[in-house]
């Protein structure tokens, strides 16, 4: 296997991902799946750091800003990702979400 | 042999991992997280002695290493190590109490069933807290600080099934937080006006002479000079962390965790955070001393907000009733004369004040624990009383910090911390307000001590539990007792006729101050110590309670006053009055907006549309219908089709997605093969 830095990161990051996505597929507590789908954006925002650092041209800071604007908008989806998790409490006492079909068309 | 400034991280670095091992360890491994808890810390504390001898022996005052965290732009966030006498006093002080604690901490927490993540977040808060204390930067400082914060708030709520637990918890991290806001707004400030955050770096650092000199003569809003706004924000910082008026609120209530906890953070070293903080920022705090023009300086503000946390958390111990609370409001009254003495001009009588206080403070909790342990968690000292027989060692340790709290002249160490800050307070020129008032609280320090020492232990025992209790075993038992030693010694270090601590600190000789000096001023204050020994002791000590019901002495002839004290002065339920109707005020103004004003323009444009949809159906129904009804009674079986899918499950979704994902990825490998 090759050392160099970028594949590392890329592998480390793609390990990431399938982690994450068979934490969301696999689990049927909507906080895991919630903490699954953050491990996947997370394995991006990697991608990113990883492509901007051994890329073509590591000055300007275009992958940092990148993972810092997908950082917040994560924290925002979080928030929001775990008010509705909180309001499907109130109204069905249960998080699992094979229960949360009401939405269904 | 010593410890260089670049190898400074790693006494942070070694609790880190001791957590991460904590973190990963399997829930039974007790022995395992709780060994690499104390093993770390016990590391930790000799790297801290190596950089203590490192840095004393060091001609320059002030060590450090820079390096770049990561390039933004054209510049680069720099973060870096700093080394003096300041930073290796307290990384020694943190990690020995630290070790103590922790030791005392296998016994105390013996039957707990997450005893493994107590010494993971243990491990957490030493790491954070040596972040703090090594960091070269405010940008470390501060990202270390929250880290601080969340480790006090994981213990606090340690014991999160009890609904008082989380509500503490949340309380203490709310409450921070709005102090943390007007830290992080000076970190902003003070990035933006000096282009760095360094605190020493070759003359270039926020703290040297030349950035100094420029943020003090800007001027902003009001006459203020810029050094003396960032440094009163930076100061709210420390004003949440350090339990000060009026963000003292949440410091009490933290005893909701367990004791070792209340010894280690909120006593021993979090809540001398904010202290060490401003003794950090001194230069930036003092910039503004020699201008005369400007409205306000920054130690002016500091040493009123410390005067008054002085005096006002020694007036509500008076009337607490569980032992925790009245140490507590004591720690708060200690913070108090630490910004006290930040605010007159010591920093150094602060940071003496801050050691000693350290270790006598966490022995007073730890004894305190020692007492619940052995009570079955009977923490009411009105049901306890007679323990001083049956837990002799306890007793004895306890009674050496009480002492040392209370400040009995010439043996103790917290008489040398005190005298030092009284003595700045006396030669403080602006004002003898502060002096006055910290005078009164010695007076009180010692009342309430001495009150607490009789209830506890004096008497007979007036519960079941205070009857059945008995001495601990030797792993509690030790670290009182060590820290019971250095309760005494430690005030040596410093006294005015062998200022050590004073020399190591500043970088410079001190000369020995005459005893004549200031000598009425030494009188007094143990007059006034011995006032509220003797006071203590005719009200509590000489009439013993009786039974747990009976009223307080004090509570008998000032009813109002004591009700008053005990409802710690009501500042929570003026906060809920304030802040929390404020915040209620605000919601249901959004609320009204949201469904009134935009809901109404909602409305109005939906009404319009349904006026044209009106318009549109008579035109329609006359016309053109027919053939668009064939065509949607098609879309509408296509629509049912598709709607088949939209099951609601949301696993369904996300294995759809992945499939897709995974004939996305399988199609670009095979073009990538091509």
């Amino acid at each position: 296997m090759s050392s160099h830095p970028l594949e590392i990161c890329l592998v480390f990051s793609s390990l990431l991902f399938c982690v994450g996505l068979a934490g969301a597929l696999s689990r049927s507590n909507s906080i895991l799946v919630l903490l699954g789908i953050e491990l996947m954006l997370n394995a991006a925002n990697l991608n990113f750091v990883a492509f901007w650092r051994y890329g073509a041209s590591p000055a300007p800071a275009t992958g940092v800003v990148f993972v810092a604007f997908s950082v917040a908008v994560a924290a925002a989806e979080a928030a929001v990702g775990l008010a509705l998790v909180i309001s499907i409490y109130r109204r069905q006492k249960s998080i699992r979400l094979q229960e949360a079909v009401r939405l269904k068309g | 042999m010593g410890l260089p400034v670049q190898h400074l991280w790693l006494i942070p670095a070694i609790p880190l991992a001791a957590a991460a091992v904590g973190a990963a360890a399997p829930r039974r491994a007790r022995a395992l997280a709780s060994a690499a808890a104390i093993l770390s810390m016990a590391g930790a504390f000799i790297l801290s002695c190596l950089a203590l001898s490192t840095a004393l022996g060091a001609p320059a005052l002030h060590q450090s290493y820079n390096f770049d965290w990561f390039q933004l732009g054209s510049g680069a966030v720099r973060l870096g190590w700093v080394l003096d006498p300041l930073t290796a006093l307290m990384c020694v002080m943190v990690t020995f109490v630290s070790t103590l604690i922790f030791i005392f901490s296998v016994g105390y927490m013996k039957e707990d069933e997450n005893f493994k993540q107590f010494f993971c977040f243990l491990s957490l808060f030493a790491a954070a807290m040596m972040g703090i204390i090594v960091s070269n930067s405010l940008l470390l400082v501060f990202i270390s600080w929250e880290l601080v914060g969340l480790a006090s708030y994981l213990l606090i709520g340690f014991w999160f099934t009890k609904p008082a637990a989380a509500a503490a918890a949340k309380k203490a991290f709310i409450t921070t937080r709005i102090g943390d806001l007007g830290f992080f707004l000076g970190i902003l400030w003070l990035n933006n006006a000096a282009g760095s955050l360094l605190f020493y770096d070759g003359g270039q650092g926020v703290l040297e002479a030349s950035v100094l000199g420029s943020l003090s003569a800007k001027v902003t809003v009001g006459g203020i000079a810029v050094s003396t706004a960032i440094g009163l924000l930076v100061f709210c910082g420390a004003v949440g962390k350090s339990g000060q008026f009026p963000l003292h609120v949440w410091l009490p209530d933290a005893m909701e965790g367990p004791t070792p906890v209340s010894a280690l953070i909120h006593a021993a070293t979090m809540v001398a955070a904010g202290v060490f903080l401003i003794a950090r920022v001194y230069p930036l705090m003092t910039a503004d001393q020699a201008l005369a023009h400007v409205p306000i300086h920054a130690l002016t503000v500091v040493a009123f907000i410390g005067a008054i946390t002085a005096l006002l958390g020694a007036l509500i111990a008076v009337a607490q009733n569980d032992i925790k609370r009245v140490l507590a409001f004591s720690t708060v009254s200690q913070l108090g004369y630490m910004m006290l003495a930040l605010g007159v001009g010591s920093w150094v009588a602060a940071i003496f004040h801050l050691l000693t206080h350290a270790f006598f403070k966490a022995l007073l909790f730890l004894g305190a624990g020692s007492v619940i342990h052995a009570a079955h968690h009977e923490q009411d000292m009105r049901r306890l009383g007679g323990l001083g027989a049956k837990m002799r060692v306890t007793f004895a340790a306890f009674a050496v910090g009480m002492m040392a709290l209370a400040g009995v002249p010439f043996l103790f160490s917290g008489y040398w911390s005190k005298e030092a800050i009284l003595h700045a307070a006396y030669e403080w020129e602006p004002s003898m307000i502060p002096l006055v008032m910290a005078l009164a609280a010695v007076v009180l320090t010692s009342f309430y001590m001495t009150r607490l020492l009789a209830e506890v232990f004096l008497g007979k025992a007036r519960s079941k539990e205070a009857d059945h209790a008995h001495e601990n075993p030797a792993v509690m038992t030790a670290p009182l007792v060590i820290l019971a030693v250095c309760a005494v010694l430690l005030g040596f270090l410093g006294t005015p006729a062998w200022p050590w601590l004073q020399s190591a600190l500043t970088g410079k000789a001190v000369e020995p101050r005459s005893l004549v000096e200031g000598a009425s001023l030494v009188i007094l204050s143990v007059l006034l110590v011995c006032t509220g020994l003797g006071a203590g002791w005719a009200l509590y000590g000489r009439r013993l309670r009786q039974s747990s019901t009976a009223a307080d002495p004090l509570e008998s002839s000032w009813p109002r006053a004591y009700a008053f004290s005990a409802s710690r002065f009501k500042f929570d339920e003026l906060y809920a009055a304030v802040f929390g109707r404020l915040n209620l005020a605000l919601a249901t103004l959004s609320d009204w907006l949201d469904r009134r004003l935009w809901g109404g323009l909602v409305d109005l444009v939906g009404r319009f549309g349904v006026t044209a949809g009106h318009f549109n159906r008579e035109t329609d129904d006359e016309g053109l219908n027919t053939g668009f009804n064939a065509a949607s009674e098609e879309l509408r079986s296509v629509g049912k089709l598709y709607s088949r899918i939209q099951t609601g499950e949301a696993h369904g979704y996300l294995r759809i997605m992945a499939v897709g994902f995974v004939v996305l990825a399988i199609l670009s490998m095979m073009g990538g093969a091509k």
